[in-house]
């Protein structure tokens, strides 16, 4: 299991992590990352890992 | 760490016939450091063709997009956005925190929830364009009859440019990106679009409707003169990048029908053809090392999406198309919190496009032999000028 924590400051809306791990992150009105699941394990788990990835606002990080 | 190029190798390295991505990007990647390049222009550039080193380039808060900066690339007339001095809205060509508003602004339009509710509009767009070539006959021109058509009436519907003016809207776009296009026919409609834009604009703060132009107005947080250039931004964005993917990715489907239906191979074709190779154009505003090179404040720099993404160290066999594999990563639509902003409706327009045509037309086939294609070896974007299909 992992903690997953994000930065809204930087995020840019790209929905990236939406469409990557949609478990485990999603978009609020203003199109602004949301965390789900701020502690996913296993699939959802690995699914966040690629979202940080590839966000590219680097606004996503995932705390072992 | 070394601060010269032994050796100046020319910027434009896309041939006719030679195959893209450049070949010479492969040896550029094995050089330590970055590659120094001429423009036409004579000024230098220095060429980045690792993807990891581009993805770097794009989120160095050091490395401006402000054409501004003295240093800024300006390959050719054709080539660099104007600035946000000269066309306010321009958002693309500022940097954080000016950069910030305009997105900030624009991301409730693209979110995930927003982009799949306009599949039905988009949909209904596709099948118009293909029942109109339906109609015409057995062949086209997949590209002014489809690949052009699609996204300019896919940004007329999101900007909420009435029905009955879309004709004359899609007329003026495609002279914008046509090759045959003269300078002064060019200028022209541009003029004449952004009178529209300004009009349209002018109505909807009247009348408002369900659409961008009007909640961007009732959101207070652009001027209607950045609105304008805004719009105008997107329609550019939009437009021939959109329609280049979709007509390569006719080509390369056609190619290996296996993969037609396959929800992969969007990602994958994104990242085999990278359209936009071209576009991230950047400079240093101050002193930052990048992959051990060290580059001067006011010094241009090109990251190359189509060179990171066709990276063996990123992307296995990285010149085959191979919707199996994971595309995820790829950088065909930048990096960085410039990153296509419509990259999900280009997407989706893809998606709808394909399942459309070889829905439809499952007969659809290249009418000319693929040697003899017209590939976009002198513009900004990689694509092709026509695509002769029959069925």
């Amino acid at each position: 299991m992992a903690r997953i924590s994000v930065d809204t400051g930087k995020c840019i809306g790209s929905a990236q992590c939406v469409l990557a791990a949609p478990d485990v992150f999603d978009q609020d009105d203003d199109g602004f990352v949301t965390v789900l699941d701020s502690t996913p394990s296993g699939e959802a788990e690995a699914t966040a890992r690629t979202a940080s990835g590839i966000c590219p606002a680097q606004a996503i990080t995932v705390h072992d | 760490m070394s601060t010269d190029a032994a050796e100046l190798v020319p910027f434009m390295l896309r041939r006719p016939g030679a195959p893209f991505p450049p070949p010479e990007y492969e040896e550029f990647r094995t050089k330590p450091g970055l590659v120094k390049a001429a423009l036409p222009s004579g000024e230098t550039v220095w060429l980045v063709t690792r993807h990891e080193e581009v993805r770097a380039v794009l989120t160095d808060p050091r490395i401006s997009s402000n054409p501004t900066h003295e240093g800024f690339p300006r390959p050719s007339r054709t080539v660099g956005a104007p600035s946000a001095d000269e066309v306010p809205g321009w958002f693309v060509s500022l940097d954080p925190p000016d950069h910030n508003r305009f997105r900030k602004a624009l991301i409730p339009e693209f979110t995930v929830r927003r982009i799949r509710s306009l599949r039905p509009a988009v949909e209904e767009i596709v099948d118009r364009a293909i029942d109109q070539m339906l109609a015409r006959g057995d062949t086209a021109e997949l590209v002014e009859d489809f690949s052009l058509t699609v996204p300019s009436l896919v940004i007329s519907s999101l900007l909420g440019v009435p029905k009955v003016d879309r004709d004359f809207f899609e007329e003026k776009t495609k002279v914008l990106v046509t090759l045959t296009s003269t300078d002064e026919e060019r200028d022209k409609a541009s003029e004449h679009l952004l009178r529209y834009i300004n009009r349209l604009i002018t109505i909807k703060s009247k009348r408002p409707g369900d659409d961008l132009i009007s909640r961007l107005l009732q959101g207070g947080l652009l001027t209607p003169q950045e609105l304008s250039g805004v719009s105008m931004l997107l329609l550019i964005a939009g437009h021939e990048t959109t329609a280049n993917n979709i007509s390569l990715g006719v080509v390369t489907l056609l190619q290996q029908k296996q993969w037609i239906g396959d929800e992969r191979m969007i990602e994958e074709l994104l990242r085999y053809h990278s359209v936009a190779d071209l576009v991230a154009l950047r400079v240093a505003i101050e002193d930052v090392e990048i992959g051990g090179q060290l580059v001067r404040a006011g010094e241009g720099i090109v990251p190359l999406v189509a060179g990171a993404n066709h990276d063996p160290e990123m992307f296995e066999r990285p010149h085959e198309f191979d919707p199996s594999r994971s595309a995820t990563g790829h950088v065909a639509f930048g990096y960085g919190v410039h990153q296509c902003l419509g990259q999900n409706l280009v997407r989706l327009e893809m998606d709808v496009a394909y399942r459309g045509l070889f829905r439809r037309i499952p007969t659809l086939e290249v009418a000319v032999p693929l040697e003899e294609l017209r590939f976009k070896y002198d513009g900004v974007l990689f694509g092709l000028h026509a695509l002769p299909v029959r069925w």
